[in-house]
């Protein structure tokens, strides 16, 4: 027992000088706020399916391996989406025509939490004044008012972000919502009663703890939590591209429309 | 630069600032950001009455006086009022004009505080200079493609319809209807020009970073920026062309893939920056033209404009075309 004590005494001794380390490792702006600038970008399957989950088939046969749901490990607290039991059924309906209501198919702006782990970069541009963070997707942006808190003029697909610090966490009020977002290809999905509060914790100079608390009391029994890492990129030269989706979806969108089928490439 | 040469420098720039605050605009010294950069950050709009090109009755005439640039806007403002101009039809074409009436316009109240004539300054005759043989083929064909194909897949439509890609957000940055409002943001290494439509972001690194690979295209460019004194001087090449005007329906500005953009921008007082931009597109044009505008300081956030999320238009657009085509073919049996 002794000695357990002695170890733990080591350990916590150890962690002290370890997270003060860390306070201070983290860039920082001239102000002395954190400096969260940077090319960021998640490593998990998020955008597949928040939960746990297997492999599984491309949904459009030709695309064999190249578009198969890569297995992987959730990034929901807990692993339990509390849906209410309407909604579960929705959900499912989701899941069985996902191909086809996902508005990512449809290259439609991806919502908050989606953009952050969407499998594309985001940049974040922070000075003393701003926030802004642009997102490679569909060329989606949002910009974090650090001000007094305003309320939207009405619903929107990135919704209306006002953000503030709490000691080195940029905490992100997400309101107004709409409700034709989607959380990810598995089909789950929110009501226009969406709130997400998104904490930014820079845990090293390269990497951002990020989590987002999900409520919308329309759609699921209590609040739950993702949480996941975000990390630099630290390609020389890196920037983020042009990807406007619109042209890769026209076809799939309007093709029944065409005076001649378009040809084959 | 240490923080504390940064602190003497923006100190000074205050006291320049203050000390010049009542002499004319052109000894304004702008803040500047932490990293020394002078401030360019905030909501600015660039909606103006003023024409791109000097209509012609103005030939000769670069600048109003006050009265002449008074009357000018009262006219302009009269004639964008649809409402107003009620020529008594009821026609096709009368309800499409009044498809957008006075309160989608977003044109402002006034033209550029300059009081030019047009927006196009360079060549000083206020338009954009002749095209070249071969631009004028390249024009003409593309013209006669969209008379001949105005919608026989989406393609065939302007970029703007598309919800690819406006006027506004460039570049360069040509005021469109409405929706004239960009936000600026400059982080350490980068400066930020976001416009309101449609959510157009333009990351412009300023660390003297080589362009794109020149077989990668886009349709907004590939953009690098640095610092001439207090100017901010953006370089875009790597233009993506699809014989559609980037300038807006209209067919005034035609560019190829040959475009170079070289923006200007130089904050001439706590509300206003002077922006320049040169067209060079050696291909399309005998020479290189220059248009300037202002960009004005606005107090308001910006709103999401979501367009390709609800572009019912192109549904119509397309259907309708193969609604004519339909009857058209009946009519001949």
């Amino acid at each position: 027992m002794r000695i357990r004590f002695g170890l733990a005494g080591a350990l916590l001794l150890a962690t002290i000088p370890l997270v003060a380390q860390t306070a201070s490792r983290i860039p920082r702006m001239p102000d002395g706020k954190p400096n969260l600038n940077g090319i960021w970008q998640t490593m998990n399957t998020a955008n597949w399916d928040l939960q746990t989950h297997g492999p599984a088939m491309a949904p459009v046969v030709a695309m064999g391996a190249q578009a198969a749901t890569p297995p992987g490990i959730g990034v929901v607290e807990g692993n339990e989406i509390p849906y209410l039991p309407d909604a579960a059924k929705i959900k499912e309906a989701n899941y069985a025509k996902r191909l086809a209501l996902d508005p990512e198919t449809k290259c439609y702006l991806p919502g908050v939490p989606r953009a952050t782990y969407m499998p594309y970069p985001f940049q974040i541009l922070q000075s003393a004044q701003s926030l802004m963070i642009a997102y490679e997707y569909a060329g989606a942006a949002r910009n974090i008012n650090m001000g007094k808190p305003k309320e939207p003029p009405t619903d929107s697909w990135m919704g209306w972000s006002n953000g503030h610090w709490e000691g080195d966490t940029l905490v992100v009020d997400v309101i107004g919502l709409n409700d034709s977002t989607w959380f990810d290809r598995a089909g789950d999905f929110h009501s226009d009663s969406l709130h997400v509060v998104e904490r930014y914790t820079p845990v090293s100079a390269d990497t951002i703890q990020y989590q987002a608390t999900i409520d919308d009391p329309k759609t699921f029994s209590r609040p739950w939590k993702i949480s996941m890492p975000l990390y630099r990129h630290l390609e020389k030269n890196l920037q983020l591209m042009e990807f406007k989706c619109v042209e890769m979806t026209e076809e799939l969108l309007y093709g029944h429309l065409r005076k001649e089928p378009r040809k084959q490439q | 630069m240490s923080y504390r040469s940064f602190a003497i420098v923006s100190a000074l720039a205050l006291t320049v600032a203050i000390a010049s605050a009542q002499v004319p605009a052109k000894t304004w010294t702008p803040s500047r950001t932490a990293d020394g950069q002078p401030d360019l950050q905030g909501t600015w709009t660039n909606a103006t009455l003023t024409p791109l090109q000097r209509p012609p009755e103005l030939a000769g005439k670069e600048f109003f006086t006050e009265e002449e640039q008074a009357a000018f806007e009262k006219k302009r403002l009269q004639q964008n009022d649809v409402e107003s101009v009620d020529d008594g039809k009821r026609g096709p074409a009368d309800l499409a004009r009044r498809a957008y009436n006075g309160a989608w316009f977003d044109r402002g109240s006034h033209g550029v505080n300059t009081r030019r004539t047009s927006l196009v300054v360079e060549p000083s005759d206020g338009r954009i200079p002749p095209m070249t043989p071969e631009g004028k083929k390249k024009f003409d064909e593309a013209h006669a493609n969209f008379a001949a194909h105005p919608a026989d897949g989406p393609e065939n439509r302007p970029l703007s319809e598309r919800c690819i890609l406006f006027p506004n957000a460039g570049p360069p940055m040509l005021p469109e209807p409405y929706n004239n409002n960009y936000q600026i943001v400059q982080s350490p290494g980068f400066v930020t020009i976001m416009a309101e439509m449609v959510h157009d972001v333009r990351v412009v690194p300023l660390d003297g970073r080589p362009h794109l690979p020149s077989n990668i295209r886009q349709w907004k460019g590939d953009s690098r920026g640095r610092w001439e004194g207090n100017t901010l001087v953006i370089d875009t090449t790597n233009f993506a062309y699809n014989d559609k005007s980037r300038f807006g329906v209209a067919y005034d500005g035609f560019t190829d893939q040959n475009l170079h953009v070289t923006e200007r921008f130089t904050r001439t007082g706590p509300k206003t920056i002077i922006y320049r931009a040169t067209v060079d597109d050696p291909t399309i044009y005998s020479k290189p033209w220059t248009i300037e505008t202002t960009l004005s300081k606005r107090e308001e956030p910006i709103y999401e404009y979501a367009c390709h999320e609800g572009n019912y238009g192109m549904f119509g657009i397309l259907s309708g075309e193969r609604a004519q085509e339909k009857t058209a073919a009946a009519k001949a049996k």
